[in-house]
C-alpha cells in the first residue's frame, strides 16, 4: 500500500514499507526494531531520539522518513564491534547515566558535535547539547565531552 | 531480555510445594516467610538459596535487587550488600528486579510515614514504626519510592549473602573433608590451602543448599568491606551508553501490537459519546476500545504502530461528561484560602503551647508571611508506557514500575482475578520520580490487552498525554507567623499550610474499598519535622480536595514545605538582622540537631559563606532534613539586566552511613537540578477543566546553558541510615529565592520564581 524505500541504517540497507510522514523515530522502533533512538517529546524539544544523518544530529520524531536519502547512525552504530567510541568510554569513565533514558540521544548530539568542533569550549557545549535530562546529569555530560575531546586528539 | 523473563512462564501457583529445599537460609526465617518466589522462577540447573541469591551450576550468580532502577543505581548498592557479604566481586554478578513478590516488602517506605520525626526515639514513635512495619509485610507492598530502598535493605540482603556464603562453606568443608580454617573463599569460589584444590559455588550449591542455614548472623564489620562504602560502576552502565533495550518502551514480543490512549482530562470525569470514525480511517489503525476503570476512564487506540496509534488518537472525536466544579487555577487557588480560615484538618509534632501564645504576639515581634506553590508534573524522560498480554488464565504485564505489588493488585481488582494471577516484569525505568508509583498505565495496558488477546500489546503515552494525565505534587499555600525577640531569638512559629492530601488521593484510585486513618504527614512533612528549638511551635493542615489527581513527587511534602519552611527562615534572620547561616545555628541548639548544624556549618565553610561578592552577586542558604538525611545547601546567583542565573550551588549531605559515595553524591546532584528545575516556569494549572501545559515546550526542566557548577560533600554524623534519592530536591528553591533576595533585595514567597523574575 506504501512506496517501498530503502534506507542505509548504521551502514546497512533495509527496505521499509511505509507511510512516507511516519517520523523517522517510529520507523527505526517499530518497523526495524532499533531500539537505541528512543522517544520523549515527538516535537523536537527534547532530543531523545537523535540519530545521525550524513553526520549531522538530527531529530528524528520530526523527520518524515519519507525525504530521508543520507546515512542514518543510530547509538547501535558508532562503536567498532566490542570497543565503545571514545564518547561512549568517556560516559562510562564519569559514569555519566542514571536513569539513561535521554543518554543515547546525548551521546549522539556530543558525537555530532566533536565531529564538527573537535576541541568545544564550554560556550560550544551549552550551546550544542540542548537535549534534556530529567536526571540533571549536565556537569557529568560536560565533564565526559571534554574527556572524550582529548581522547579523540584535540 | 533478562535472565528471569527466559524463563517457562508460570504464575506463582502452588508456592506451598515450591518451597521444597529451595529456601536455605536468611533473615528469611526470622519470622513466618513467605515462599521464596526464584522457586517457581528457575531454570534447569539453577539453584535459588533465599529471594535475592540464586547461583546457577555454571557458577553464575544471580542476585535480585527488587527495587525499581530508575537512576538512582540502587540495583548496584543492593548488590553490593549481597556480594560484600557472599565474597564475590560485583562485576562477577548479574542484577536483577526479580519477580513480583510479598517476599520483597519494603518497611522502610511505611515506617517513615509514621507522624513522628526522624529523630523523635520516644516509646509512641517506636511503636508506631514497628506496627507499620507489620502493615507492610501485610500489604506487601514492595515498591521503591521515599528514599527507602537502601534503609530497607541494608541488614536483610547482607544476611541474604551471609547466609548463603556459611551453607557453601560448610558444603566445601564435606567435600574436601577438611575445616573452614583450611579454606580460602575468594570470587565464588573456595580453595583447599593445603592441596591447593577448588571448587566453585556452582558446584557446590546443590549440596548446600540442603544445609542449615546459621542460626546467628556474623555480619563484617564496615572496617573489612571491601565493596561497600566505594563508588561502584552501575551494573547496568554498559546498556546505558549503548542505546541498551532495557526500559520499558523497548518491549518488542512477537505479534505484538501497538497502542496509545486518549483519557478523560482528570478522574471523576467520564466518556460521554465518541466518534471513531477517522480514527479508524487512518491506515493502521485496528480498533479502538473503552477504558473504565478505578483511575480513570477513556479510549484505548490499537494499532499496527505507535505512530498510526497516536495519529488515531488525535482523529478521536469525543465528548466529556464533567460534572466537577473547580475548573481553574483561580477557583482552586480560593478554595485554599478559604480552606485557611477553616479550622484545622490536623496537627502534627509543634509544642502543645496554649494557643493564646499564638495570638498574643507583640506586633512589633511578629513576621507574617504568605507562600505558593503550584501543581507541578513529574515529566520523566521515557512518557508512561507498559506492555501486556492476556493469555490463558493470566494477565502478564511488562512495564517499568515503582510498585508492582500494587499493579498486581489494581489489575486483579479490576478484572476479578487473583493477585498471583498477574504476571509483572518489572523493566528498568526511563525516571519515576513518584510518577511510576502509580498503577493507571499498567492498568490502561490490561484493559487494552484485553482486545487484542491473545497477542500482546505495547501502549506507549504522547508526552501530552503524560503530561495532562499525571498524578500532580499537589499545590499549596502556607500561612507562617513568627515571634522574632529583641534578642534576635525565634520564639513562636506558627505554621498552616493548606493542600490537597495525596494520600487520600492515592488511595481512592488504588484501594477504592479502603480509607486511610489518621493524618497525611505529607501535607506538613519538611516543616513539622525540622530542627527547631523555638519554644512554641504549631503545625497545621488544612487539607482540601481540589479534585486534581495529586501523587508522590521527589521528596514529596518536603518539596513543597522546605521552601515555605527555609524562605521562612530567611526572612525571620533578616528581621532579626543576623547572618542567614548564624541565625539557623543559632534556633537548633538541642544536642539531637547535631548533624544539622554541622551539615551548615561545612557548606558555609566549603562556599566562602560571608565573604564578599561583587554587586549583582548574592548567596542563599537552606538546610532540610528529609528522608532521614540532614541536607544543607548553598545556591550563588548572579543577576545581571534583572536576569538571573544560578553560577554554583554547595551541598552537604549526611545520611549517616553512605554506601556507595559516587552514586549518593550524584544523587545529590540530580536532586538539586530536580529541584532548581521548578524555578524557571515549571507550573500546572487548569482551564475549562484541562490541564494547559502539554509537552516540553509549555512544561520544561534545566537545561545544560542553565545547569550550575555543584559541589557535594558528604559527612557521617547522623545515627541513624538516610536516603539519597530525594534530599537532595527540597533545599534547593529556598536557598535559590533567598539567595535572589540577597543579590537584589526581592522577596519571592511563589514558585515558580520565574513569574517574578527572569531566568536565563
Ligand atoms: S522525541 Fe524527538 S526531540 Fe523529543
Ligand atoms: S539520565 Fe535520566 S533523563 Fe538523563
Amino acid at each position: 500500500m506504501y512506496p517501498k524505500q530503502n534506507l542505509t541504517v548504521n551502514g546497512q540497507t533495509k527496505e521499509i514499507e511505509a507511510d512516507p510522514e511516519m517520523p523517522l523515530l517510529w520507523a527505526l522502533r517499530d518497523i526495524l526494531d532499533i531500539k537505541g533512538p528512543k522517544f520523549g517529546c515527538g516535537i523536537a524539544a527534547c532530543g531523545a531520539c537523535t540519530v545521525m544523518i550524513d553526520g549531522e544530529a538530527v531529530r528524528s520524531c520530526v523527520q518524515p522518513v519519507g525525504d530521508v536519502t543520507g546515512a542514518i547512525t543510530t547509538i547501535e552504530g558508532i562503536s567498532q564491534g566490542d570497543e565503545l567510541h571514545a564518547v561512549q568510554q568517556a560516559w562510562v569513565k564519569h559514569s555519566v547515566p542514571q536513569c539513561g533514558y535521554c543518554q543515547s540521544g546525548q551521546i549522539m548530539a556530543a558525537v555530532a558535535l566533536l565531529e564538527e568542533i573537535p576541541d568545544p569550549t564550554d560556550e560550544d557545549i551549552s550551546d550544542a547539547m540542548t537535549n534534556l535530562c530529567r536526571c540533571g546529569t549536565y556537569p557529568k555530560i560536560r565533564a565526559a565531552i571534554k574527556d572524550a575531546a582529548q581522547a579523540l586528539g584535540a | 531480555m533478562s535472565r528471569l523473563g527466559k524463563y517457562t512462564r508460570r504464575a506463582f501457583l502452588g508456592l506451598g510445594v515450591a518451597a521444597a529445599g529451595g529456601l536455605a537460609v536468611g533473615y528469611y526465617f526470622y519470622q513466618k516467610p513467605y515462599a521464596n518466589p526464584l522457586d517457581a522462577k528457575k531454570a534447569e540447573g539453577e539453584t535459588p538459596f533465599n529471594p535475592y541469591v540464586m547461583i546457577d551450576a555454571d557458577n553464575t550468580i544471580t542476585i535480585i535487587a527488587p527495587r525499581a532502577e530508575m537512576g538512582q543505581g540502587v540495583h548496584t548498592t543492593l548488590a553490593a550488600l549481597v556480594a560484600e557479604e557472599l565474597e564475590v566481586p560485583l562485576e562477577q554478578v548479574k542484577v536483577e528486579h526479580g519477580p513480583s513478590s510479598p517476599a520483597y516488602f519494603n518497611a522502610a517506605l511505611l515506617e517513615d510515614g509514621t507522624p513522628f520525626p526522624f529523630y523523635d526515639e520516644s516509646v509512641l514513635a517506636e511503636l508506631a514504626r514497628g506496627s507499620m512495619k507489620i502493615v507492610a509485610k501485610f500489604l506487601g507492598i514492595n515498591a521503591t519510592g521515599g528514599s527507602t530502598s537502601t534503609t530497607d535493605a541494608f541488614v536483610k540482603m547482607r544476611e541474604a549473602g551471609y547466609a548463603a556464603r556459611y551453607v557453601l562453606i560448610k558444603a566445601a568443608e564435606e567435600h574436601f573433608g577438611t575445616t573452614k580454617d583450611n579454606l580460602i573463599v575468594a570470587d565464588a569460589t573456595i580453595t583447599e590451602k593445603s592441596s591447593g584444590k577448588s571448587v566453585t559455588y556452582g558446584e557446590l550449591a546443590s549440596k548446600a543448599v540442603a544445609i542449615s542455614p546459621p542460626t546467628e548472623m556474623k555480619l563484617k564489620k564496615a572496617s573489612d568491606w571491601k565493596i561497600l562504602g566505594k563508588s561502584q560502576d552501575r551494573v547496568e552502565l554498559k546498556d546505558k551508553v549503548t542505546g541498551g533495550r532495557i526500559f520499558g518502551i523497548d518491549m518488542q514480543l512477537p505479534d505484538m501490537l501497538y497502542g496509545t490512549v486518549r483519557m478523560a482530562p482528570r478522574k471523576g470525569v467520564s466518556l460521554k459519546s465518541y466518534d471513531k470514525t477517522a480514527a479508524l480511517a487512518i491506515p493502521g489503525v485496528k480498533d479502538v476500545v473503552e477504558i473504565k476503570t478505578a483511575t480513570g476512564e477513556g479510549l484505548g487506540i490499537i494499532a499496527e504502530n505507535t505512530w498510526a496509534a497516536f495519529q488515531g488518537s488525535q482523529a478521536l472525536v469525543i465528548e466529556w461528561d464533567d460534572p466537577l466544579t473547580l475548573q481553574n487555577s483561580d477557583q482552586m487557588w480560593n478554595a485554599l484560602e478559604t480552606a485557611l480560615t477553616k479550622e484545622a484538618t490536623f496537627e502534627l509534632g509543634g509544642t502543645g503551647s496554649d494557643p493564646e501564645v499564638f495570638a498574643s504576639i507583640p506586633e512589633k515581634e511578629t513576621l507574617s508571611a504568605q507562600y505558593r506553590v503550584p501543581f507541578l508534573a513529574h515529566a520523566t524522560m521515557e512518557p508512561m508506557n507498559a506492555t501486556a498480554q492476556h493469555e490463558g488464565d493470566t494477565i502478564y504485564i511488562w512495564t517499568g514500575t515503582q510498585a508492582p505489588g500494587l499493579v498486581q493488585s489494581a489489575v486483579a481488582s479490576h478484572f476479578d482475578m487473583d493477585s498471583a494471577d498477574i504476571d509483572i516484569t518489572t523493566t528498568r525505568l526511563g525516571g519515576g520520580f513518584g510518577r511510576r508509583l502509580e498503577v493507571d498505565f499498567s492498568l490502561y495496558a490490561a484493559v487494552i490487552a484485553k482486545a487484542t488477546a491473545p497477542y500482546p500489546v505495547k501502549v506507549t503515552w504522547t508526552r501530552e498525554e503524560d503530561t495532562q494525565h499525571d498524578t500532580y505534587r499537589p499545590m499549596a499555600i502556607a500561612e507562617i507567623k513568627g515571634q522574632i525577640t529583641p534578642s534576635g531569638t525565634l520564639k513562636t512559629f506558627d505554621m498552616h499550610v493548606a493542600s490537597p492530601s495525596i494520600v487520600k488521593s492515592v488511595m481512592a484510585r488504588t484501594f477504592p474499598g479502603l480509607s486511610p486513618v489518621g493524618p497525611d504527614n505529607s501535607v506538613l512533612d519538611g516543616a513539622f519535622n525540622q530542627p527547631l528549638d523555638a519554644e512554641n511551635q504549631r503545625y497545621q493542615a488544612h487539607v482540601s480536595d481540589l479534585l486534581v489527581p495529586v501523587g508522590f513527587w521527589r521528596s514529596v511534602g518536603n518539596s513543597v514545605n522546605g521552601f515555605f519552611h527555609e524562605s521562612f527562615m530567611d526572612e525571620a534572620a533578616h528581621k532579626a538582622g543576623v547572618d542567614p547561616v548564624e541565625f539557623r545555628l543559632a534556633q537548633m541548639t538541642n544536642d539531637e540537631f547535631m548533624p544539622a548544624r554541622e551539615v551548615l556549618k561545612r557548606v558555609a565553610e566549603i562556599s566562602g559563606w560571608g565573604t564578599p561578592l561583587p554587586a549583582g552577586k548574592g548567596r542563599g542558604v537552606a538546610h532540610v532534613l528529609s528522608f532521614g538525611t540532614w541536607t544543607a545547601q548553598v545556591v550563588q546567583v548572579d543577576v545581571t539586566d534583572e536576569t538571573v542565573t544560578i553560577e554554583e550551588v554547595w551541598a552537604v549531605a549526611d545520611p549517616g552511613i553512605v554506601l556507595d559515595p559516587g552514586l549518593f553524591k550524584d544523587q545529590i546532584m540530580s536532586g538539586i537540578n530536580f529541584g532548581l528545575s521548578q524555578a524557571f516556569g515549571e507550573e500546572i494549572t487548569w482551564s475549562d477543566g484541562e490541564v494547559e501545559q502539554a509537552n516540553f515546550d509549555t512544561f520544561d526542566a534545566m537545561r545544560m546553558y542553565q545547569a550550575p557548577k555543584i559541589t557535594v560533600e558528604v559527612l557521617e554524623n547522623s545515627p541513624k541510615m538516610g536516603g539519597a534519592g530525594e534530599p537532595g530536591t527540597p533545599p534547593s528553591t529556598p536557598a535559590l529565592a533567598n539567595a535572589i533576595f540577597a543579590a537584589t533585595g526581592k522577596r519571592i514567597r511563589q514558585m515558580p520564581l520565574s513569574n517574578e523574575i527572569d531566568f536565563i
